[in-house]
């Protein structure tokens, strides 16, 4: 199909990106408009107005600050795939980026428009969830800053409101006892996941601690498996996949059951608690 | 919503240089299909999964049909077309042909895009990494088999000749 008409206006700043999402309700914000533009020519949204914020100054930088790695809005992920700051700093995210579409996607789609599209099967929300990550927005009323685990608030759903421009995600940097694991079910290499894994983790002693499991396909938006988590840190691998029961209530979609999705949302446990237990990845 | 203005957009095309006039709705392979005639590249499932669209923009692989063409203003675009005439797909063309790599070729201008990347990296990327590149390129006509084939028999040549 074809998009509904919409107008387009190029941003010069953010500010000014912010002043043009603000005067119109039913305006947009474009990045690299691989899920937004895919929705406009199915007609999912009928936007009036499309922001363009490609190619504005300041939203394109990686950077290690403060003993946190700061991701611009509008790093490529193959900009991201590319990067040895991520490599080094962020190591789950050069994990999951392979995962995310195809090369042709990942050319174009952005870091910032994945986290804020929330789409509650995609890497990067989850990533973010797992890693206790933060969302730097610009709004109408200033530059403020949200945690992870508050921005997904629903299906598709996040703190944004429509005058706000998300400016960049930030994740604490890994060190030498960061343990990081990743895992996803995909019918095809590079599809959304029927169900995915994402997971940080702090080596200590024998064991592990401060747990963070984020699935992905599993709800509205990522899911903190916290019974599991707290098992996990208690070296009970299948109490921790048993406690997955509580935790996850999968819905049905058209890939799945949801009772197929926990009984695979527990395989992905045992190989990303290997992936922990083996070390930094 | 009634029809959007139009903008009016520069753009680099296969070397050659562009004006035109386009709606803000108009995606980038529409554009390259209808106002430039440049048919080579597909129109398939229009929402990112197929990669028949798939075209080169600042020299880097896109989905024709997740870009649109007023972002292009200013913008360098290649598609089979110009890659074709310039002959740097030459050996891929003739290892499709000669591999039976494509049966009715719907897909295969965004195959060899595709490939082509990978191709330019350098070295022999091996068959798990070739798949994996070009999962996002549907054929429903080989099973894939023949052009992994093909694109493997060229990246082992091109590293022969160094």
């Amino acid at each position: 199909m074809k998009p509904a008409p919409f107008a387009y206006t190029k941003a010069r700043s953010v500010e000014h990106a912010v002043e043009l999402a603000g005067r119109d309700g039913e305006a947009r914000i474009l990045a690299g408009g691989q899920s937004l533009i895919a929705t406009l020519n199915m007609r999912l949204s009928r936007p009036t107005l499309l922001v363009d914020i490609n190619g504005l100054d300041g939203l394109d930088g990686l950077a290690l600050k403060d003993g946190a790695v700061e991701i611009g809005a509008l790093v490529r992920h193959a900009q991201a795939g590319r990067s040895d700051i991520i490599a080094k700093n962020a190591p789950l995210i050069a994990k999951a980026i392979p995962h995310i579409g195809h090369p042709a996607i990942r050319n174009r789609g952005t870091i910032g428009g994945s986290i804020a599209f929330a789409d509650p099967a995609a890497e990067l929300p989850a990533c973010l969830v797992a890693l206790g990550g933060e969302v730097v927005i610009a709004g109408g009323r200033g530059e403020r800053t949200v945690k992870a685990d508050d921005f997904f608030t629903g299906l598709f759903e996040t703190e944004l409101g429509s005058d706000d421009v998300l400016k960049a995600i930030r994740v604490p940097a890994a060190n030498a006892a960061t343990r990081i694991g990743f895992a996803e079910l995909a019918r095809r290499h590079g599809d959304y996941a029927l169900v995915g894994l994402a997971a940080a983790a702090r080596a200590e002693g024998d064991g592990l601690a401060d747990i963070r499991l984020a699935y992905f396909g599993v709800g509205a938006t990522p899911v903190r498996a916290r019974k599991a988590e707290a098992e996990l840190a208690r070296g009970a691998l299948d109490d921790a996949v048993a406690a997955l029961a509580d935790d996850l209530d999968p819905p049905d979609d058209v890939q799945e059951t949801g009772a197929v999705k926990r009984h695979l949302a527990g395989v992905l446990l045992r190989r990303v608690a290997k992936q922990l237990m083996e070390g930094r990845q | 919503m009634s029809p959007q203005p139009a903008h009016d957009i520069t753009l680099m095309v296969n070397g050659e240089a562009i004006a035109e006039s386009v709606e803000p709705r108009t995606t980038l392979v529409d554009f390259l299909r209808e106002a430039l005639g440049l048919t080579g590249s597909h129109v398939g499932c229009e929402h990112g999964v197929c990669g028949a669209c798939t075209v080169r923009l600042d020299g880097v692989i896109v989905r024709g049909c997740l870009t649109l063409a007023v972002q292009c203003d200013g913008r360098r675009v290649e598609t089979i077309e110009g890659l074709s005439d310039s002959g740097e797909l030459a050996d891929l063309q003739a290892a499709f042909e000669r591999r039976n790599a494509l049966q009715c070729g719907f897909c295969t201008p965004g195959m060899m895009l595709t490939a082509q990347e990978l191709l330019a990296a350098g070295g022999v990327p091996s068959r798990d990494t070739i798949r994996a590149h070009i999962s996002g390129n549907y054929c429903r006509c080989t099973g894939y088999h023949a052009i992994v084939d093909a694109i493997e028999s060229v990246a082992q040549a091109r590293a022969q000749q160094g």
